[in-house]
């Protein structure tokens, strides 16, 4: 007979069940509560950014890893920056210079990093389900910065909170997507975030672009984008266009059927992206520099919200009077 | 050709089993004596001529299982699965015959590889084992291999399985020259410009999850392209792991057409769709996709009018640590050879949705046919190949760890119904549970 049989020993081979600890990882895991309390937490902490002294003590003591598989100014320095000014301490893993250049998998890094006992582990990767496999292998608490083309949900709550900051409401507005929905993990975080507040959603762009199936209003037309309260303006991901795909037949193409020009929007139309721009491609450099282009308030938004994600996930529940005191800090 | 393990035959009578042989018509509550591995009688008392009773009352006795499509690893990664481990999970699934895919390391594209497998199997092979041999040379879809002499060294079939036959033409010289060898191709559907490195079925659930999708039209389009040069040629074809509706609908135009096409179908195609895979559990990513409720219910309607012949397990056993990675990260493939009868059991005959004498000759006959081995078959003076099913036994997946070197099941943890009491083959009783 066989020389061996496979005995599992542990049950880390079965489907991932329900997380126990409190995770951020996608907006599809969340109920409007969820959003409302913490985009609330997130105006109670823009509150403390006038501030002489901004740092607050909240997170004392605690460890935030962040760790980085794909490159990343805003997202990583956002995150980092809303560790410290709780007061946690950071580390910042990145793919490149540390033992994934040597082949270890993922879920010895994960097992590595976990030994440090971080409270939470904030983690972008290019694979879909990679917090899931994180959350799985070590006790931290698990904030997903990105997976693959599936979920940015921090990216989806800043952009309900800069919404709601500029416009007044969530409830129904109407928000035009345009560009690449395909690969786009941004696109498919707010479609599920939208639907929970109540926003309208349609997405706009070339047919291949577009994914099949989506559960929501999609148009080839560009001229659509001019009925939307607010027109969000999705990076053409040149990196993640296999050579050849004919996606599109050239930017050049794309840019004079989809880009986003002043001709395009009505006037007092509001602007996002999630950035990096390529201006002059997905956007006209007159629409990311106008008054209505909010893309710089998206990145203040930020750093509030990802404040209100570490401070959730940690304490799970909204931001009490003691998380203020920014006494013995400074 | 099929090839075992030299072992003589058992004596055993099994006494009040339902015996089920659903080629033969036979349902009835029977006796069966096996002298020395033959069946020597079948009827309502037969006497015990001093063998080992096996008291079956309640249980079903069918001929076993035949397995068209299993992946043994071997050569080159015996750590995933070797020919003994593979065709002892075989043995624990009530099958008596398993035929192994070509796609290892080195392809089995020449018949000193086959020879090499062939004696491996006559040491260490449970039940019997059968070996395809590959269309093209490594697979690569640019030169045939010499199919003359795989055919005389035992080949069963031929196949590029893993991989398509990309160019029409050379699947075109493929059918002629296999003629020749009387041996049929088993095909492996799909248009690489259309799956383009996919994960998953292109549907909703890869639109929100924002896997790239691997759309039901890359397999139909090959499918259709196959059963056109099949027909123009008019040599008989294999359609492997079928899992789209449009595939299963040119399937039945072509043999309704009278095409020599056939078809298998995967347990798992039978009872999951895409929707599994919000669980991003990398046990149920396979090659093709799991795809849409209308597809999988398609597949059902054609193992039960027959359209598609034969169940096939398409077990893909993978090293622990390569699935225990991000979904996209993870290798294709499923193990199914411990498990197959049981799910099946549990999803769809117990609900009513298959009857059990269809399941029963779709695992057996069927596949026999498609690939001209000998039917397992309930008789006297046959060879005992026969399965004992306890079906109101259950038992919880992976519990008592698994035959296959491998454990990447996706029904780990689940209790099936539908215990294998029993199988023998080739004569030799080769698994009691």
């Amino acid at each position: 007979m066989s020389q061996s049989s496979i005995r599992l020993v542990n049950d880390d081979l079965r489907p991932p069940g329900p997380p126990p600890r409190r995770h951020c990882i996608s907006i599809a895991d969340m109920t409007r509560d969820d959003v409302e309390r913490l985009l609330g937490t997130a105006r109670t902490f823009e509150s403390t950014m006038d501030r002489q002294v901004k740092k607050l003590p909240t997170l004392k003591g605690h460890l935030v890893v962040n760790l980085f598989y794909e490159s990343s100014t805003r997202t990583s320095s956002s995150f980092e920056l809303a560790a410290k000014r709780l007061s946690a301490d950071t580390m910042n893993i990145k793919s490149s210079g540390s033992s994934v250049d040597k082949g270890e998998s993922l879920k010895d890094t994960a097992l590595t990093l976990g030994a440090y006992d971080p409270d939470v582990i904030v983690i972008r990767h290019p694979e879909i389900g990679a917090p899931q496999l994180v959350a799985r292998v070590t006790e931290a608490h698990i904030v997903n910065a990105g997976d693959g083309k599936n979920q940015h949900p921090t990216q989806a709550l800043l952009d309900l909170y800069t919404i709601q900051q500029q416009l007044g409401r969530l409830d129904g507005l109407h928000v035009a997507i345009v560009g690449d929905v395909l690969h786009s993990r941004v696109a498919r975080s707010l479609v599920q975030a939208f639907a929970l507040v109540g926003i309208r959603c349609t997405l706009v762009g070339p047919p291949a672009l577009l994914p099949r199936e989506m559960p929501v209003e999609s148009t080839t037309e560009i001229a659509a984008i001019r009925d939307a309260d607010v027109v969000y303006i999705l990076r053409m991901q040149q990196e993640r266009m296999q050579a050849g795909a004919n996606y599109v037949p050239s930017l050049r193409e794309y840019t004079a059927r989809w880009g986003v020009t002043p001709e395009r929007l009505r006037p007092g139309q509001k602007v996002m992206h999630p950035g990096p721009m390529n201006r002059g491609v997905e956007i006209d450099p007159r629409v990311a520099d106008s008054v209505d282009a909010l893309i710089e308030t998206q990145v203040r938004s930020g750093l509030v919200v990802r404040m209100a994600v570490l401070y959730d996930v940690l304490t799970g529940g909204p931001v009490g009077v003691q998380a203020l005191t920014a006494a013995e800090v400074a | 050709m099929l090839w075992m393990k030299e072992r003589p035959g058992d004596d055993l009578v099994v006494r009040g089993a339902r015996v089920l042989d659903p080629a033969q018509g036979i349902d009835a509550v029977l006796d069966v004596r096996i002298d020395a591995g033959v069946i020597a009688a079948v009827g309502e008392t037969v006497d015990a001529n001093g063998h080992r009773v096996v008291d079956a009352t309640g249980l079903v006795l069918a001929p076993a299982f035949v397995d068209p499509h299993v992946h043994l690893r071997t050569p080159g990664r015996e750590d995933e699965e070797t020919i003994a481990s593979g065709t002892a999970a075989a043995a624990v699934g009530g099958y008596c015959a398993i035929l192994a895919m070509p796609n290892t390391d080195p392809i089995v594209d020449s018949a000193a590889t086959l020879g090499s497998l062939a004696d491996a199997a006559r040491r260490e092979a449970e039940v019997q084992v059968g070996f395809l041999a590959a269309i093209t040379r490594n697979q690569e879809g640019d030169e045939l291999t010499e199919m003359g002499e795989l055919a005389d060294a035992g080949a069963v079939a031929f196949s590029d399985d893993g991989v398509p036959v990309k160019s029409a033409g050379m699947m075109r010289r493929a059918l002629q020259y296999a003629s020749t060898t009387g041996r049929p191709l088993a095909l492996h559907c799909e248009e690489k410009t259309l799956s383009r490195g996919g994960h998953v079925h292109e549907g909703r659930v890869a639109a929100e999850l924002g896997f790239a999708g691997y759309p039901s039209v890359a397999e139909s389009v090959m499918v259709e392209r196959d059963l056109s040069l099949a027909a123009y040629e008019e040599q008989p074809i294999h359609l492997l792991h079928l899992s789209a509706a449009e595939s299963v609908a040119a399937l039945r135009r072509a043999r309704d057409g009278g095409v020599r096409a056939s078809g298998e179908v995967t347990p798992h195609h039978l009872c999951l769709t895409d929707e599994a895979v919000r669980s991003l559990d990398s046990n149920v990513k396979m090659n093709p996709p799991l795809r849409a409720e209308r597809d999988r219910l398609a597949l059902l309607e054609a193992l039960r009018d027959g359209t598609i012949e034969a169940i096939a397990t398409d077990h893909a056993p993978h090293a622990r640590h390569e699935k225990e990675v991000p979904f996209e990260a993870a290798p294709f493939g499923v193990t199914g050879l411990e498990t197959a009868f049981a799910v099946l059991y549990t999803r769809l005959v117990e609900p009513g949705l298959l009857p059990l004498e269809t399941l029963l000759e779709r695992l057996s006959a069927g596949p026999a046919r498609v690939y001209g081995l000998d039917t397992p078959t309930i008789a006297a003076g046959a060879t005992a190949n026969l399965v004992l099913l306890d079906l109101a036994r259950t038992h919880v997946v992976g519990e008592s760890g698994f035959r296959s070197r491998s454990p990447n099941s996706w029904l780990l943890g689940e209790t099936l119904t539908g215990t294998v009491a029993i199988t023998v083959a080739g004569g030799a009783v080769v698994h009691e549970g």
